[in-house]
């Protein structure tokens, strides 16, 4: 399930050898399960349980926007700062298109906003791939990344523009700034297990995200499209010897980490049932960029269990303090890049001479 | 490039953009300031929309009388996002680019707080409608306001959900990241406590990138079991909280502040938001003359119903004007003294003395949505409350 | 040096000709308003972070995006010591200025201090992932400034009431601010603005320290570890001092901007200081021309200006749409900015003299 050997490129370890990495692994994990054990005796296993439920569910969301980095990544090696706005493009739209649909029942509404915002976002991925990463790719990595992060500012200030400060036609493209509710596409029903209150969306973000995540994993596998995903990622030039339109697999790898991207926006709407803005997708984006990080760029199944791990991690920061929620992701961030930067699941990479 | 082209275009550039407007001499501007974009959008829109009315209907009337000419008004109007930087930056403009007389707004109080300053060394009389924080007119003598303060606020609070609602423990959830939101729970929590009752959660959130989940905090508050949550946030969070909370089984009333007025609450919150209860500075079903007179006003020309916000800003403008005729000039010390001796003037957002901290006692009326409407309960002024939590 | 005679001069006239027209100088011109005035402060508080971003992007060829984190850390270190711990403004004129230039010069040295302890471990990084910590960099000291309230508590227990007293001062996310002015230095009808005197001679200062930074031989090092890492190392060059150097001076320099920024915008909130606060920066850099000092100077200036234009124009909001279109746009089709590598004459490099020079 890997993308090649994607590791780190071309990095290497602050401490260089495998076994210490592996040390401080171990520490985290158990500085991870003693403010756990902290926390159940501070606020009882109830809020625990409750708060471990949310967290799983706000980590669903966050693996699937995590798949679409890590594709990304294997396949292309660039950071698309933009996926944290194609996600939130992708919500948008599934809102547009849920609400135009209701009226015809909300199974249709469902699969339709989920079919309509997958297809639109990703053609805009594409459509982004093609005029602002391509004529970069053979260019220093900063050039990328730096263009990624235009493009992610773009999107977000483009589509936050007030429609009556816009001429036409563009006035019924842009969101807007405001508050903009979710219609509900799924009838949510509560219902109490013991202590824990556990909606439809809780199961229905879980099952998604892993119904995703194998759809994609047997994708790669069993299909030539992704044999070809595979190859570009393992080398550009051998791929290209191999006969296979390099161009086009890395749209199509676009495409899929949008349209991903778009679901979990979907999910995300569904969840929690207002857009705030079209800036609200920064911070989702960038939860799910570090847990691609953590779980091993490159890594489809790291991805989900970073975004599993970010998601709970979350919570329970932000529960505790919601400073603290903050500052937990960089700082999972920064100790993870500098102690173990192949992640949970990657392989460490050797620069070569 | 040669460095004397550099040195000419960035010495042009400056000067460029320096015209300096000044009001025109049978003409007075007026600036405004408020939140048209943003996450309280519908504040500032309406406030815009009040301020638009009022300075129409001084101007269809002759204008301004001050001293022994009539001046026509002109509003100078910035959207400053709710953001203190861009409420700063764009007050610097309006006083020293624009040379305004005066500032209407800003609307909430970490805008205030960052503008306040600004008016006060320069000398410009500023006059906000909807600021609640003490905070606020404490930074100097040219800052007023046309709303109640939240010691006053927060005691209502507490005394209804004390007293009315017959409520003994509260959960409070509230912004951090915000002086308004902060204070009005803090002071809840303080007169909650001096009427008898007991906080038995006190939980804060930080807006960090629009914060819509609130379920961390909402399960350590359900965990306490109180039997009502008192809210000082804004009508989206509100909304949001009102629903997390139900589908978390934590069925309590919810109470909270002026900043759910804004029919975003239900159409965000929908049955969820139904029974909540509210203080708010005036309701639409107010009897009194000014206030039926000011909606019909806002109704014909907005074809809308005008909220709070924007009755207090047509107040706030009502204040000003009255003050820059009793000035007789346009000068910002005789507007200011104009304006400290206001006494009993009749507005739509009350009658309004100011005090020596240049607040004016008001009384709070609390609202509560039924059927999806503002529907307005009772009226509560400062002789009301008991003594022992009276500000 | 000729040119830099010239240089010196166009800088006391534009420095005159500024005083002038915004009145300073005993009768009142009024061309630029206290508005513009402090537009222009702003400028050159840009100019001096993007000369600094430019040292290690530019030169050393490392990508970091921390920038704002150093300005926080400047800005808000600065705001505590002047206004908290000794109100400087209650001072004598004099005593004033001077205390002003040393409690910036402190706040700068802690933001290169801090970029030494973040640059020594997270430079062994490349490429991405460099650009990644530094940008978790800044967000932790956003993140830390937030959460001064309950580090004030904390310290509170602790018994270090002074300490949290002014630590609370900071205010967390409801923002810092109500700070007084510097005083200005009155000689008779003539107004010197302290606040952008001190700025405007930081301005020169840091472009003629970083100028003669760059021509020598750490400048060299700088571009040798840019161009290939590991045959600089070959070669002698000790990669790691000169990229942590690089750090620590940008840190340096934009720390002291962001001292400067607190007591000319006197309103300080977190969130002025994300990582859209480093874009911004890097914009100005690659508009420019990494690695041309000149350029970050020309374009941190200019795009500063810019939007003030906007503003009047009543097209404000654009601005956030244009810039970023503006970067992938110099991206795309001009990626070496407006000067490439070049400089103005003033800034080249310098020509040996005697009989071997060409």
């Amino acid at each position: 399930m890997f993308f090649g050997v994607a590791g780190l490129g071309e990095s290497t370890s602050f401490f260089g050898q495998a076994s210490r990495s592996a040390i401080w692994t171990i520490v985290l994990i158990l500085a991870a399960l003693l403010s756990l054990a902290w926390y159940v005796s501070y606020f009882g296993p109830a809020a625990f349980l409750q708060q471990l439920l949310n967290g799983l569910q706000r980590g669903s969301i966050y693996a699937l926007i995590a798949l679409g980095f890590t594709m990304v990544y294997g396949v292309v090696k660039l950071i698309n700062f933009a996926h944290g706005d194609i996600f939130m493009f992708g919500a948008y739209v599934a809102c547009f298109a849920g609400a135009t649909l209701l009226g015809s029942g909300h199974w249709v509404a469902f699969v339709g906003a989920l079919a309509i915002a997958m297809t639109l976002t990703a053609l805009l991925g594409v459509v982004i791939e093609r005029i602002a990463y391509r004529p970069l790719r053979e260019r220093p990595r900063f050039s990328a990344l730096t263009t990624a992060m235009g493009v992610s500012l773009f999107l977000e200030n483009f589509f936050a523009l007030p429609p009556n400060a816009v001429p036409f036609p563009l006035n019924h493209v842009v969101f807007g700034p405001n508050y903009i509710s979710f219609p509900p596409l799924v009838v949510v029903e509560y219902f109490s297990l013991g202590p824990l209150y556990v909606t439809t969306m809780h199961i229905l973000d879980f099952a998604l995200a892993i119904v995703l995540m194998v759809l994609l994993h047997l994708f790669i596998k069993h299909t030539v499209t992704g044999k070809a995903m595979r190859a570009v990622a393992f080398s550009r030039d051998g791929a290209k010897l191999m006969g296979i339109n390099v161009d086009q697999t890395i749209a199509t790898t676009f495409a899929v980490g949008s349209a991903l991207g778009a679901a979990s926006g979907l999910m995300y709407g569904m969840t929690y049932g207002v857009l705030a803005s079209p800036y609200f997708g920064i911070f989702p984006g960038l939860q799910a960029f570090i847990a691609a990080v953590l779980g091993g760029i490159g890594s489809i199944p790291g991805a989900v269990l970073g975004g599993f791990l970010m998601g709970i991690s979350e919570t329970f920061a932000t529960s505790v303090n919601s400073n603290l929620g903050y500052m937990t992701s960089f700082i999972i961030l920064i100790v993870v890049l500098l102690f173990r930067p192949s992640g949970l699941i990657g392989k460490l990479q050797r620069e070569k001479v | 490039m040669s460095i004397h082209q550099i040195a000419v275009w960035l010495a042009t550039a400056a000067l460029c953009g320096s015209w300096a407007t000044q009001a025109s001499s049978e003409e007075i501007t007026i600036g405004g300031m408020a939140p048209t974009t943003g996450n309280v959008a519908t504040f500032g829109v309406g406030q815009r929309n009040a301020y638009q009315l009022a300075i129409e209907q001084v101007n269809a009337a002759g204008g301004l009388k001050i001293g022994d000419k009539q001046y026509k008004v002109k509003l100078l109007f910035e959207d400053e996002q709710n953001s203190p930087e861009v409420g700063a930056t764009v007050a610097r403009k309006l006083i020293n680019q624009d040379k305004v007389a005066a500032i209407l707004g800003p609307t909430n109080t970490k805008v205030c707080l960052a503008v306040g300053p600004i008016a006060q060394e320069n000398k410009v009389p500023m006059v906000t409608p909807t600021c609640t924080n003490p905070k606020v007119t404490l930074v100097g003598d040219y800052v007023f306001r046309a709303g109640f303060i939240d010691t006053f606020q927060g005691a209502v609070g507490a005394y209804f959900v004390y007293e009315t609602l017959g409520k003994r423990k509260a959960g409070v959830l509230f912004d951090n990241g915000n002086d308004y939101t902060k204070g009005l729970a803090t002071y809840f929590r303080q007169a909650f406590e001096k009427l008898g009752g007991k906080v038995v959660a006190f939980e804060s959130f930080t807006d960090e990138e629009k914060t819509v989940d609130f379920r961390p905090q909402l399960i350590h508050i359900k965990s306490a079991a109180p039997d009502v949550i008192y809210t000082s946030d804004y009508y989206g969070a509100a909304a949001l909280i009102a629903k997390q909370a139900q589908e978390m089984g934590l069925k309590v009333p919810l109470a909270g502040g002026d900043g759910f007025d804004s029919p975003d609450l239900v159409r965000i919150g929908g049955p969820s938001v139904e029974g909540v209860h509210f203080t708010n500075f005036y309701s639409q079903d107010d009897p009194s003359p000014e206030v039926q007179e000011f909606i019909k006003g806002y109704r014909a020309k907005y074809n809308d119903t005008p909220d709070a916000y924007a009755a207090q800003g047509y107040g706030a403008a009502q204040i000003l004007f009255d003050a820059i005729r009793r000035a007789g000039k346009i000068d910002g010390p005789a507007i200011r003294a104009a304006l400290a001796n206001t006494k009993g003037l009749k507005t739509v957002a009350g009658e309004i003395t100011f005090d020596a901290n240049r607040n004016p006692t008001k009384p709070a009326v609390i609202l509560e949505i039924r059927d999806g409407k503002q529907k307005f309960v009772k009226r509560v002024s400062p002789a009301d409350l008991p003594e022992n939590i009276r500000p | 040096m000729r040119s830099g005679l010239f240089a010196v001069t166009v800088a006391v006239t534009v420095y005159a000709a500024i005083l002038l027209l915004h009145g300073n100088l005993g009768f009142s011109v009024g061309l630029i308003s206290d508005y513009y005035f402090q537009v222009l402060m702003l400028a050159a508080i840009n100019i001096i972070v993007t000369i600094g971003l430019n040292l290690i992007n530019g030169f050393a060829g490392q990508f970091s995006i921390g920038q704002a984190g150093f300005m926080a850390i400047g800005a808000y270190v600065t705001a505590m010591l002047a206004t908290l711990v000794v109100p400087i403004t209650n001072l004598p004129v004099a005593v004033q200025v001077v205390s002003f230039m040393a409690i910036i010069l402190a706040a700068g040295s802690l933001a290169g201090l801090v970029g030494y302890l973040v640059g020594l471990p997270s430079l062994r990084l490349k490429g991405d992932y460099l650009a990644i910590v530094t940008l978790a960099f800044g967000e932790v000291v956003r993140s830390i400034v937030r959460a001064s309230d309950e580090i004030s508590s904390a310290m509170a227990s602790l018994g270090l009431t002074r300490l949290a007293a002014y630590i609370e001062g900071v205010g967390g996310p409801r923002g810092f601010g109500g700070f007084p002015q510097l005083a200005d230095i009155v000689i008779g009808p003539v107004r010197i603005p302290t606040l952008f005197t001190l700025i405007f001679l930081t301005v020169i200062a840091s472009i003629v320290l970083t100028r003669n930074l760059v021509y020598s031989s750490y400048g060299r090092a700088w571009v040798s570890v840019r161009a290939n890492e590991l045959a600089a190392e070959i070669m002698g060059v000790d990669s790691t001092k000169a990229k942590v150097l690089a750090f620590v001076l940008s840190g340096f320099l934009a720390g002291i901007a962001g001292g400067y920024f607190a007591f000319v915008i006197r309103f300080l909130h977190p969130d002025s200081f994300s990582f859209l606060k480093s874009i911004e920066y890097l914009i100005f850099l690659y508009a420019g021309g990494a690695a041309s000092l000149s350029g970050s100077i020309i374009a941190a200036g200019s795009l500063t200006l810019l939007p003030e234009f906007l503003r009047v124009a009543g097209f404000d909001q654009w601005r956030l749409v244009v810039y970023p279109l503006l970067l992938i746009i110099i991206m795309l089709w001009r990626p070496s900015g407006l000067m490439g590598d070049r400089e103005l004459k003033f800034l080249e490099k310098p020509r040996l003299r005697g009989r071997n020079a060409s």
